[in-house]
């Protein structure tokens, strides 16, 4: 309600620019800000790629069983259930396994990712059922589309024209009300350690997506080389398919390749919900409690999103508030509970068809949440996160660098988690323009002798990526900022980072991404011209198709389409939903998969055979 | 003017199409003998194409039809040249359905020519519609089987393709291009593509052609549908990967030439797509010489990288490694060589596999490493064999109180260090079991060697070892306790091990802050060690208020009220 009714008194202001007014004449920031707009509704999307996975089954009428892939599920789950499938005539499900098969229906249709490991159990499969004189009709659908290299396996197998292929354009799985992913984490690797750029056409596609459902868009912001690709692709395929002209609910959009800043996915999350993830991992907007949360026998599956009211309320906020606000949240429970006492029959009545619900409702998620506190405090409060903590915080600040060594050097001689441990040295690295040539020989033997030699290739990967480097030697320094140029912009930036949070009294939130937040910074998205200056080489920002006007422009405009290339954290959405909050924006984050620091240094490891 | 119109006539009496094959050929006149010579090497290329085709080839192969064609060629190209030079910007950019060429000659033949263009190209927009379902597309990208009747018409196509695009390279047969900078076709599939290199002018136009449905405007005349593809696929490098890139089936084996190869790969490359990319690397893996592909793709970086990427998932090793090689990228074959050894399960094996792996031209320290790959794992065998049979035989008494739970083979070096701790732990250092050997072996800093000792002695609760650890005797005989790690630490990993008060405050008392001391003593409950430094401190308050927490008869009790009776201590409060 109150929303709504702020808002107007801003657009009847008439202020279509967009931009906030100075500072100066704000007397209370609180007083005079302005809520930041809706949301487009995204779950047309969800519809969009159910209609479109129901009709390809259709494409092979009768009876069948459907093997998908196992990261395909989660993400498949969230769109259909089982009697949807049912519906359509799926038989049985199976996971892909690279197994032998069982199935004994004559119709098997695959539901994969566009990855040759798939395609060559599948030809294995259709050839053991030849070889067995076993007659059946296959189905392959890629999704989000698929690779010519895989239909090369296909005939390189002699099985071209013994299957039929499909695409399924699942692009988009919306999360939550302003979470979007692509579902795909191979992006990171794919893209910024081999260099392959077999999904930058997949990002064009899904800014096409957006577009032509949402759009147009006013104007295209991007930070990289990989965003670039992706908007070239974008107006590729704007070009090709005609575009109908109406108001677009969504302004600006603005693209980051995630190697602008690994210093903040490095970090460890100190928000709710990232801590949640770091610790419990949340999958595709799902969470799984075990048995120490629930307090019983068995683990729970949870949706952490804003229809939890609960969570919805703590998801951003830094963990030590949480437990404050949790047991307030209890205590209020139990006074609208109490209530209940000296109530007249016709009272309770109506307690409990209107509140008792709620409540109950309520009490389950915040006892949820009260169970996973506990069990994360137990792990955090430990003296060892303490002193993680401390470690980055001065690797961040720069200080008390041979400290932070020791601990590291500890850390690993105690074969303390792997990846922890890997990740304090790409922090340390990062943060320090790499590290001085006798540190890394010495920190990777050390490594190599507590996890495995093995790891001799995860370390050439690191290397490769540029997150765990030796400083070169005998180079001027003039030479090396300039060989590092773009870590030396993100210190700058860093220190912007700094100077907001403590502006914004909200220390935790050194999450946020640095980039974005200088270009925020220096926003009234007006400097900006400015900032892609300042930013050499890789940075473009370009005109959109349209420009809308009146109040519909003035809402559009402060709806802003933020879209990672590489991952995002949800201390960075937190960050975004932050300033949102503080300037009257609505971000809405497209990201290519939710990442941590465990998921990322996870997709470089490369000590398997 | 004569012999165009004369060559002409004749065919578009009788057909529309021959017209295309023979306005196709049209631009293999700047290299005819290129043409020609691939013509004779393949002559089965021509045998199985029908009706048009051997009129094609035939007066390909005859020089006084090279030289009129080539006459009518120059001369049109004047006419438009001189025509349209005004105002040609605007009608290029402007007109969308129109042909590069106007043919508005009174001859009857160009009339007729000229409707036809234009009936054919107006369709041609709508077929490029719905070209989604025209079989017309639907040739397999890989090729059909070597030796069909679509094969050899393809390799018809190709025939004819190269000498065509060799313009763009700038041969230097070829005149006509570069003085017909704005001749494209406004409807050619180029246009719609922001192309970098824009496409020759004769070419995009006479593309316009070969894109044309012919059998819309005399359907009675379709020929049988394998032959369309080889006019219609004809395109150029950019426009085969823009259609690629819509996921429509094209043909690749037109691109025959080395330079028509790697212009396809670099039009890829300018496309951005990845799966592009891959798909010409196929191509090209296939229809090239590794030494030739491998040359090419130096210092073509973002192709480069796809390429590995390609061998790396679909696992062809060998051939990784010849790049590799040839690339002069040694570290990185040897790191590809190196990882085999992850896919050996016999122990054995994989240690003579790690033998090999010692000459690979890794870099020094790399090298290090691998060599302490090599020793270790032959340590771990010679250990795990012993270790199972002692354990068989009851022998040792640490290995049935604490059996072990896997086998040491191909754990990392520290893990086979705590292991020796744990076992093996008072064995001389001559045996390969012995933590003192390990240390020595691979050159273990302090550090590493006390915190898994540690560990190790205190997971046995072996208390007097780890006291033993600490000890040091200085030459006058007088013992000392030193700690390569922070006392703070070793507490840790001893109260973790779940280590009895009397040990922890050993430790606790080396605290050297105080402010630390007091909190690990509260942590740890060590009740002597809070109330000495309360008593030190002479802090009467705190030691009132810890007074509180012991029950009247316990011993604490009756230590701190000794200790608060004492007359001798100067209370600061």
């Amino acid at each position: 309600m109150s929303p709504h009714a702020t808002r107007r008194v801003f657009t009847s202001k008439g202020q279509t620019d967009g931009c906030s007014p100075p500072l100066s004449l704000i007397p209370m920031a609180q007083s005079i800000r302005r809520d930041s707009p809706e949301l487009p509704d995204f779950s047309l999307l969800k519809r969009l790629a159910r209609d479109q996975l129901i009709y390809l089954l259709e494409q092979l009428p009768g009876r069948k069983d459907l093997f998908i892939d196992a990261d395909l599920m989660s993400p498949l789950d969230r769109i259909a259930n089982v009697s949807t499938l049912k519906q359509h005539e799926v038989d049985k499900l199976y996971k892909v396994e690279y197994k032998p098969i069982v199935s004994t229906s004559d119709q098997l249709c695959f539901l994969i990712r566009p990855r040759l490991q798939s395609v060559k159990w599948i030809c294995d499969v259709v050839n053991a059922d030849k070889a067995a004189g076993k007659f059946r009709r296959y189905k392959l659908i890629f999704t989000p589309q698929k690779f010519y290299a895989c239909e090369n396996v296909l005939e390189e197998q002699g099985i071209f024209g013994d299957v039929t292929t499909d695409e399924w354009g699942f692009h988009l799985l919306p999360l939550d009300d302003d979470i979007i992913s692509l579902e795909l984490p191979e992006f990171f690797r794919d893209y910024f350690l081999d260099g392959n750029q077999r999904w930058v056409r997949t990002a064009g596609c899904v800014l096409h997506l957006l577009h032509s459902l949402y759009g147009p868009f006013s104007k295209v912001y991007g930070i990289g080389r990989c965003s670039k690709m992706a908007y070239e692709s974008w107006r590729e395929q704007v070009e090709e398919g005609e575009q109908k002209g109406r108001d677009g609910e969504i302004g600006s959009v603005f693209l980051f390749d995630r190697d602008v800043d690994y210093v903040t996915p490095m970090c460890s999350q100190v928000v709710y919900e990232g801590l949640v993830d770091d610790i419990f991992r949340i999958k595709c907007g799902c969470v799984e409690f075990g048995p120490e949360v629930t307090s019983s026998d068995k683990s729970l599956k949870v949706m952490l999103n804003s229809q939890d009211k609960v969570f919805n309320q703590i998801r951003n906020e830094h963990f030590s508030n949480v437990f404050g606000f949790l047991s307030q949240k209890a205590k209020n429970l139990q006074t609208a509970y109490d209530k209940r006492c000296g109530m007249d029959i016709k009272q309770i009545k109506t307690f409990v068809s209107e509140e008792l619900k709620g409540l109950k409702q309520e009490h389950r998620l915040l006892s949820l949440h009260i169970g996973a506190s506990e069990s994360m405090m137990k792990k955090k409060t430990k003296q060892e996160f303490q002193e993680l903590l401390k470690t980055e915080h001065s690797l961040l600040e720069g200080f008390d660098i041979r400290e932070c060594i020791t601990f590291i050097e500890e850390h690993i001689n105690r074969q303390c988690s792997m990846i922890e441990s890997l990740r304090l040295l790409c922090l340390l690295s990062l943060t320090e323009n790499g590290l001085l040539s006798k540190d890394y020989k010495s920190m990777k033997a050390q490594y190599l002798q507590s996890y495995g030699v093995d790891h001799l290739p995860t370390f050439a990967n690191l290397k490769q990526l540029g997150i765990l480097v030796e400083q070169p030697t005998g180079e001027t320094l003039t030479a090396m900022e300039n060989k590092v140029g773009k870590l030396v912009n993100d210190r700058a930036a860093g220190k912007l980072t700094d100077a907001f949070s403590s502006l914004a009294k909200k220390s935790h939130f050194r999450a946020l991404s640095r980039r974005l937040n200088l270009v925020l910074e220096r926003d009234g998205w007006t400097g900006l011209e400015e900032v892609t200056r300042l930013l050499n080489g890789q940075e473009f920002a370009a005109s959109g198709c349209s420009e809308a006007d009146g109040k519909a422009r003035s809402d559009t405009q402060r709806t802003i389409l933020v879209m990672f290339l590489g991952g995002c954290t949800f201390s960075e959405i937190s960050a975004l939903r932050f300033l949102g909050k503080e300037k009257g924006y609505k971000f809405i984050i497209v990201t290519t998969a939710i990442t941590n620091s465990a998921r990322l240094i996870e997709a470089l490891l490369d000590n398997r055979a | 003017m004569k012999g165009y119109s004369n060559g002409e006539s004749m065919l578009t009496k009788k057909l529309v199409i021959p017209f295309i094959v023979s306005a196709s050929f049209i631009y293999l006149i700047p290299s005819p003998p290129l043409a020609c010579s691939t013509a004779r090497h393949r002559p089965h290329c021509a045998s199985p194409a029908p009706t048009a085709a051997p009129r094609s080839w035939g007066s390909l192969n005859d020089p006084s039809d090279h030289l009129n064609i080539k006459n009518a060629l120059r001369d049109l190209k004047l006419q438009k040249m001189s025509r349209a030079k005004a105002d040609e910007d605007d009608y290029w950019n402007s007109s969308k359905f129109t042909l590069a060429f106007t043919f508005d000659e009174e001859d009857d033949d160009y009339t007729r020519l000229k409707e036809s263009k234009k009936a054919v190209n107006s369709i041609s927009a709508l077929a490029d519609e719905d070209d989604d379902d025209d079989d017309v597309e639907k040739v397999s990208w890989s090729g059909e089987p070597v030796g069909s009747i679509s094969w050899s018409v393809k390799e018809t196509a190709s025939k004819l393709r190269p000498a065509g695009d060799s313009r763009e390279l700038g041969f230097p047969k070829i005149s006509a291009s570069p003085s017909l900078p704005k001749n494209n076709s406004v409807y050619s599939l180029s246009s719609l593509f922001k192309a970098k290199t824009k496409v020759g002018g004769m070419l995009s136009s006479s593309d316009s052609f070969s894109d044309t449905p012919a059998r819309h405007y005399a359907p009675e005349l379709r020929k049988p549908k394998c032959e369309y593809k080889d006019y219609i696929s004809n395109w150029s490098p950019q426009e085969t990967i823009l259609k690629m890139q819509q996921g429509k089936v094209v043909s690749l084996e037109r691109f025959q030439s080395l330079q028509d190869k790697m212009l396809l790969l670099d039009k890829a490359v300018d496309g951005h797509d990845g799966n592009i990319i891959t798909a010409i690397l196929i191509y090209l893996k296939r229809s090239l010489c590794k030494e030739v592909l491998f040359r090419e793709l130096v210092g073509r970086e973002t192709a480069l990288r796809h390429y590995i990427h390609y061998l790396k998932e679909s696992g062809e090793q060998k051939v990784l490694l010849d790049l590799f090689r040839a690339l002069g990228r040694t570290e990185d074959e040897a790191l590809l060589q190196y990882k085999h050894h992850l896919t050996i399960t016999d122990e054995n094996k994989r240690r003579d596999f790690l033998k090999t792996c010692l000459g690979l031209p890794f870099s020094p320290e790399d090298s290090l490493h691998v060599q302490d790959h090599y020793t270790l794992l032959e340590r771990q065998i010679i250990i795990e064999e012993n270790d199972k049979q002692v354990e068989r035989t009851g022998q040792s008494d640490v290995f049935k109180r604490f059996p072990r739970k896997a086998s040491i083979l191909n754990m990392p070096l520290i893990t086979t260090l705590y292991y020796s701790c744990f076992y093996h732990y008072s064995e001389p250092e001559g045996t390969y079991s012995s933590p003192a050997n390990i240390r020595r072996t691979f050159k273990l800093a302090e550090k590493q060697y006390f915190l898994t000792a540690l560990a190790a002695r205190a997971k046995l609760k072996a208390w007097t070892d780890v006291d033993s650890l600490f000890t040091t005797r200085n030459w006058l005989g007088f013992t000392k306790k030193k700690s390569p790690v922070a006392f703070q630490r070793v507490l840790d990993i001893l109260h973790k091990n779940n280590a009895p008060v009397q040990v922890l405050e050993v430790y606790v008392n080396l605290l050297e802050d105080l402010e630390l001391k007091i909190n690990m003593a509260h942590k740890f409950k060590c009740h002597d060690v809070i109330i000495n430094t309360y008593r030190d401190t002479k802090d009467k308050k705190q030691l009132l208020g810890y007074q509180k927490k012991f029950d009247m008869s316990s011993a604490e009790h009756k230590k701190i009220a000794d200790v608060l009776n004492n007359s001798q201590i100067r209370w600061k409060n």
